[in-house]
């Protein structure tokens, strides 16, 4: 296997529940390289922020990684120790999380958790510690990075956390970053403030950046290539301008058809049918069917990849290359 | 914060005044202190003439605002058994029960704050299901019986320490304390564990309980995917979270053990406050009652007021409120 940045093949991660057991993530691959940004869309339990977590094997009991392959620079993650994960963790992989006020200890300085982390993987002394933390917050844009360290997490506005979280993860300039939905909590002018920001960081560190998010109008102003999660599986993947202009599985096509700015204006917008399928008792075959226009018999089994020019797509019945509206 | 003081202190003074005015009722309503005083074949003549001298034949409206006047002042009456100043006797005796419980409250964290933590982090280990079981054990079993039964393996059986009395003290930094000399140190254990013991399986639930609460929350999974150690995450994330709601409830304990110490130091002759508490309730020693009600309801103020100022220390939200 060629050393890509990051490589997955078949993960199922799974969650043993009294009442049967749940497929957050049924087979998943990716595949990313530096430079580039990977987002990864899907609706809330289509198994998009396991997925995430599954890298770092930070899934919680009763879930657990059941099959498949993660390679991290050619590196065997998933028989990886737990202190060499712990080493990575934060390190090498670095990972934001959606909500900040969540994330960040609430009882700890912003100072003292940035220089845990700092301390965490570099044997360097307080001060230098302090220094790096202090230069981080600087660049991404915090003002006054030297009071602003000794403040509170509840000190600070969700954007500006969201930029600590960010500078967390740029401290050990990581070569791959899982970012969980990091600026659904924000409004718009922050977003896209952060959004650009992170793109230029990613450019020139030479990271990679794998982007979960719901919100595939995000996805399409920020990312290289897009994966569409459905049900625990990847629907469909491709580049950005390939998958956002011309879908090919139907999912993608409602996803893309019911983003406010695709609608007319006045007109109601327009929704996918049903709703994502429970996450246990998913239908038998294709799990998109009860909700799809298309559906036919065949659809009863299910649809395994179609693969054209490193873009995909599970569906018996893709749309048409040229079929947009 | 300086008007949430004064209001803590105004409040304090209502408290303290409805108190005493209950308790110097309380105690006029349990009986007559000359029939335990006097011997039984005291004649009238005598009996006026020590009444008098206690001033116990004014009418109860008037012996209650002659206390509350002195009181004001910092006179609490003379004990009737003692014949000396109610405070005097008092604040001797108080610092082996200070000590006695504030022994057992450090125990009770040293011990059950680790235990705590150890059950929590494996939930339905063994560990977990021992040191539970424990708990359960120093929660129901009667604190008198814990007492005795220490008594007879320690002191008894075993014979290592001693089961009665203070021991010898000395002073460390002026302050009077078991701690100065070993003599006095292993007097203390026993009755230190003795009233720890009840104390260590809160405090083990406590930290269990917090434990639990805390490690699904989203910072320690934050903190564990940016590398940090389990031994960091436990010990200053997840500690420091849960040391606010154990600091309130010791805040809470520390008062109750007070109260609890006349079980010990019954049983183990130990020279504190509540023995005399006791000892003057048989003899109805109003002085020294009404006194010690009122040191004691002082001193939870203090520890509530200590709390309140322990949280903001703890947790930094609540700093920045009241500023």
């Amino acid at each position: 296997m060629s050393d890509h940045l990051l490589e997955v093949r078949g993960l199922r991660t799974w969650f043993e529940t009294p009442k049967g057991t749940v497929k957050a993530v049924d087979g998943v691959d990716l595949t990313l390289e530096r430079g580039e940004i990977l987002g990864l869309v899907g609706e809330s339990g289509s198994g998009k922020s396991i997925t995430g977590f599954s890298l770092l094997g930070l899934v919680d009991p009763p879930g657990r990684v059941v099959e498949g392959d993660i390679r991290f620079l050619g590196e065997d993650l998933r028989s990886a120790s737990p202190r060499r994960l712990r080493d990575l963790r934060g390190n090498r992989i670095a990972m934001i999380f959606q909500d900040p006020m969540m994330t960040l200890n609430p009882v700890l300085r912003i100072g003292t958790q940035m220089i845990e982390t700092v301390r965490a993987h570099a044997k360097v002394s307080k001060a230098e510690a302090r220094a790096m933390a202090r230069d981080a917050l600087g660049q991404v844009g915090i003002p006054h990075p030297d009071e602003r360290i000794d403040a509170y997490p509840h000190e600070f506005s969700g954007g500006m956390r969201q930029r600590v979280a960010i500078a967390i993860a740029l401290l050990h300039k990581p070569d791959l970053i899982i970012a969980d939905e990091p600026t659904t909590a924000l409004d718009v002018t922050i977003q896209s403030q952060i959004l650009s920001e992170v793109q230029t960081l990613t450019r020139e560190m030479g990271m990679g950046l794998i982007w979960i998010s719901h919100d595939l109008g995000v996805v399409g102003q920020l990312a290289n290539k897009v994966a569409v999660m459905y049900a625990g599986r990847i629907v469909e993947r491709g580049t950005v301008d390939e998958v956002l202009d011309a879908p090919r599985h139907p999912y993608t096509r409602g996803l893309i058809d019911s983003l406010p700015m695709e609608n007319d204006r006045g007109q109601p917008l327009r929704q996918i049918p049903g709703n994502a399928p429970p996450p246990l008792g998913r239908p038998e075959g294709c799990p998109f069917r009860p909700r799809c226009a298309r559906a036919t018999e065949a659809c009863l089994t299910e649809p395994a990849e179609t693969e054209v020019q490193g873009r995909g797509w599970r569906c018996f019945h893709p749309l048409d290359e040229r079929a947009m509206v | 914060m300086t008007v949430f003081i004064l209001r803590r202190v105004l409040q304090a003074i209502l408290v303290l005044f409805i108190t005493s005015l209950v308790v110097f009722l309380g105690v006029y309503a349990i009986g007559d202190p000359l029939e335990i005083l006097l011997p039984a074949d005291a004649s009238m003549a005598e009996r006026a003439q020590v009444a008098a001298s206690l001033h116990l034949d004014d009418p109860l409206p008037l012996q209650y605002l002659n206390f509350i006047t002195s009181a004001l002042q910092g006179d609490f009456g003379r004990s009737f058994v003692y014949n000396r100043p109610a405070l005097d006797v008092i604040f001797e005796r108080l610092p082996a029960t200070l000590e006695l419980v504030t022994t057992s409250l450090i125990l009770s964290l040293i011990l059950g704050i680790p235990l705590g933590l150890i059950a929590g982090v494996k939930p339905g280990s063994v560990t977990d299901e021992s040191i539970m079981t424990g708990s359960i054990l120093g929660f129901s079993l009667p604190n008198f019986w814990q007492g005795m039964m220490l008594i007879m393996i320690f002191a008894v059986w075993l014979g290592w320490l001693p089961s009665t009395g203070r021991g010898e003290t000395g002073y460390i930094l002026g302050i009077r304390t078991s701690y100065a000399t070993w003599d006095g140190f292993i007097h203390l254990l026993l009755p230190a564990t003795n009233l720890a013991l009840a104390q260590i399986a809160l405090v083990i639930r406590l930290t269990r309980t917090g434990v639990q609460e805390t490690m699904p929350l989203d910072f320690v999974k934050y903190a564990r995917a940016r590398g940090i150690s389990e031994r960091r995450i436990l010990f200053v994330h997840v500690l420091k979270t849960i040391l606010i709601p154990i600091v309130t409830v010791l805040g809470i304990e520390f008062g109750s053990l007070i109260a609890f110490a006349v079980v010990t130091e019954t049983i183990f002759a130990w020279p504190g406050v509540g023995k005399l508490i006791i000892d003057s309730i048989n003899m109805l020693d109003r002085p020294i009652v009404v006194a010690y009600i009122l040191v004691i309801v002082a001193m939870f103020i203090v520890i509530n007021l200590v709390v309140d100022v322990l949280y903001s220390l703890l947790d930094p939200r609540i700093r920045s409120r009241a500023s």
